[in-house]
């Protein structure tokens, strides 16, 4: 007798018809710690069920013993291909509470900085997509740009993945001379690589029979589900924040928004191909106006408020007001006024909402971040159902899921 | 015409009377309280009115004021009428002992996964949630983290052996 006697299988397990497999949490195909646990018919997915929460790290509890300006590094890691959105959204929310008022040159320096950082986000997505669907030329090519992308952001804050991007009030520097001259750089050069890109996938066949008709969601469906940015628009929803609820002087702007009809992959990766011509448009004015400033006002980088803008580190050592001001802020001696606040910013891959309530203390009473991967992935099963597992993948890359997001 | 704060606020209490209390507008956003066993007739009203139609969910999150006698959790909903872009915020609290509130899954997709993450955190209990089950935290947990008895640790504790962190 051997021991195979023993091996007692689950109930129905053997009469049942479909097979059970564990996609993730580490697979490859994910691009994160996603995992889905998938009832197979053959091919085709009967239901999915997906597991969050493998990479939580409870930044909403650590928010609230944190003063407010060291909040700014765990904004850095919920969207981590798009950081300087989610630190310009916190700066927002913070200068929402305090009533702070930022002159138009660091409203339209952070503009700079948020679209570029929407390219970035939005090139990973689309290149991982091309990827995901058998073409990896497109993604070793893009790579350089982003990095070129990341070098600014490394003159502006120091800084290139978690980048923890200016201060209430505006930044922490003004941007240098090498700073102006890469983004130049990158206006110059990327639009020839976009197009390039674009003519790798748009009309490639075998792209498109990938990924039109797959992962389509109506627009309905998606409102429902809490869809926003542009998995949003791609259902044909024209609801973007930058429009509807301007910030940092986006009204000041010349741009269209991308809206698709079918909700599919490939709708999606064409609004965001096209919402990246737009960023590119959008820098350009904003560069324009940059230069525009004349005298004394092409020097601001920063709102004039002393009380909560932590002064540069040279003038804390040489100068009283700053020394004094620096000591206040740190220890938490300046005045927090008490209430509540949400503020949202259009992400790279939605509506990224800061709800903050504060008691008048040094620290937030409560901080939550609407994430909006977390809420759109729910709707994941329902898209995917009926489909084929290697369009399921295609679909998760496609819905731009970043799991740091989704688990905060 | 133009949907403002104060026609939403004349068609609710025209509706609800005295049982929605607390209004205020902390940033602009309609802001108030709602009693915790009409919390989805109010929603529901909000979203099939033809005028209202508050027929985006945007965020659904806990709160907890462990000072507030009986009423120690909040939910606090986010909603969003994106034909006239104005954004609400209703608030319903329910005593800690018996933190049962109605489920929003009904109307809004979107409610499920929120509602459990306010349920990992808060240990609000949503009655009528088809999934009702951690979804950040381990399964095995048996406290609500985000509560307010739950302070973190003391960053100056000096009895904890950090050598090898180089603290």
């Amino acid at each position: 007798m051997s021991d195979h006697h023993n091996i007692r299988l689950p109930e129905g397990s053997i009469e049942k018809m479909t097979t059970t497999i564990n996609l993730g949490p580490t697979h490859p195909a994910t691009h994160g710690v996603f995992q889905n646990i998938m009832e197979m018919d053959g091919e085709r997915i009967v239901k999915t069920e997906p597991t969050v929460g493998y990479i939580h790290r409870a930044f909403e509890k650590i928010a609230e013993r944190r003063p407010y300006y060291q909040i700014t590094p765990l904004t850095d890691r919920l969207n981590y291909c798009s950081a300087p959105i989610n630190n310009m959204g916190w700066h927002l929310t913070f200068e929402k509470l305090l009533g702070v008022k930022t002159p138009k040159r660091v409203d339209y320096l952070r503009v700079i900085i948020m679209e570029l950082a929407r390219i970035s986000d939005h090139l990973i997505c689309n290149s991982i997509v091309g990827v995901d669907s058998g073409a990896f030329t497109g993604f070793l090519y893009v790579m350089q740009y982003r990095e070129l992308i990341y070098e600014i952001y490394e003159e502006v804050c120091g800084s290139r993945l978690t980048t923890n991007i200016g201060r209430v009030g505006g930044f922490e520097r003004n941007f240098n001379e090498t700073a102006f001259r890469k983004i130049h750089k990158f206006l110059d050069e990327y639009p020839s690589v976009l197009k390039e890109f674009e003519k790798l996938f748009n009309r490639n066949r075998i792209f498109m029979d990938r990924t039109r008709g797959t992962g389509g969601i109506s627009a309905e469906r998606a409102l429902n589900y809490g869809f926003t940015g542009p998995n949003l628009r791609a259902t044909g929803v024209d609801y973007d924040v930058r429009v509807h609820t301007p910030y940092s002087s986006y009204e000041d702007f010349d741009f269209t928004i991308a809206v698709g009809t079918s909700g599919d992959n490939y709708d999606r990766f064409m609004v965001r191909n096209h919402e990246m011509w737009q960023s590119l448009s959008i820098i350009r004015q904003a560069l324009q106006k940059v230069e525009a400033f004349k005298g004394a006002e092409s020097e601001v980088f920063h709102a004039d408020v002393p009380e909560y803008y932590l002064p540069e580190k040279q003038d804390v050592y040489n100068k009283m007001e700053a020394l004094i001001w620096h000591f206040k802020i740190v220890m938490g001696e300046t005045e927090i006024p008490k209430g509540e606040v949400y503020m949202s910013v259009e992400g790279g891959n939605g509506e990224v909402g800061y709800y903050l309530v504060s008691d008048g203390g040094r620290t937030p009473y409560r901080l939550h971040f609407r994430r909006p991967c977390f809420i759109y992935y729910q709707a994941y099963p329902e898209i995917v159902q009926g489909s084929m597992l290697s369009d399921a993948i295609i679909t998760l890359s496609s819905l731009n899921l970043i799991a740091g997001e989704m688990d905060a | 015409m133009q949907l403002t704060n104060d026609i939403i606020r004349n068609r609710l209490t025209e509706k609800f009377g005295e049982r929605i209390s607390e209004w205020a507008e902390p940033d602009g956003i309609l802001t108030f309280t709602a009693p915790r066993e009409d919390n989805l007739k109010i929603l529901g009203f909000l979203f099939d009115d033809d005028n209202l139609k508050f027929r985006f969910l945007t965020d659904l999150t806990g709160i907890h004021y462990p000072d507030r006698k009986d009423e120690e959790l909040g939910v606090v909903y986010h909603m969003h009428n994106l034909v006239d872009n104005i954004r609400l915020r209703m608030k319903v609290f329910s005593p800690v002992a018996k933190p049962d509130i109605y489920t929003a899954t009904g109307l809004f997709s979107s409610a499920n996964w929120m509602e459990r993450e306010t349920y990992d955190f808060y240990g609000v209990n949503f009655v009528g949630h088809p999934n009702l089950k951690r979804i950040l935290n381990v399964d095995e947990m048996d406290y609500f983290p985000l509560r307010k008895e739950f302070p973190l640790e003391d960053q100056s504790r000096v009895d904890k052996d950090d050598d090898m962190f180089g603290r």
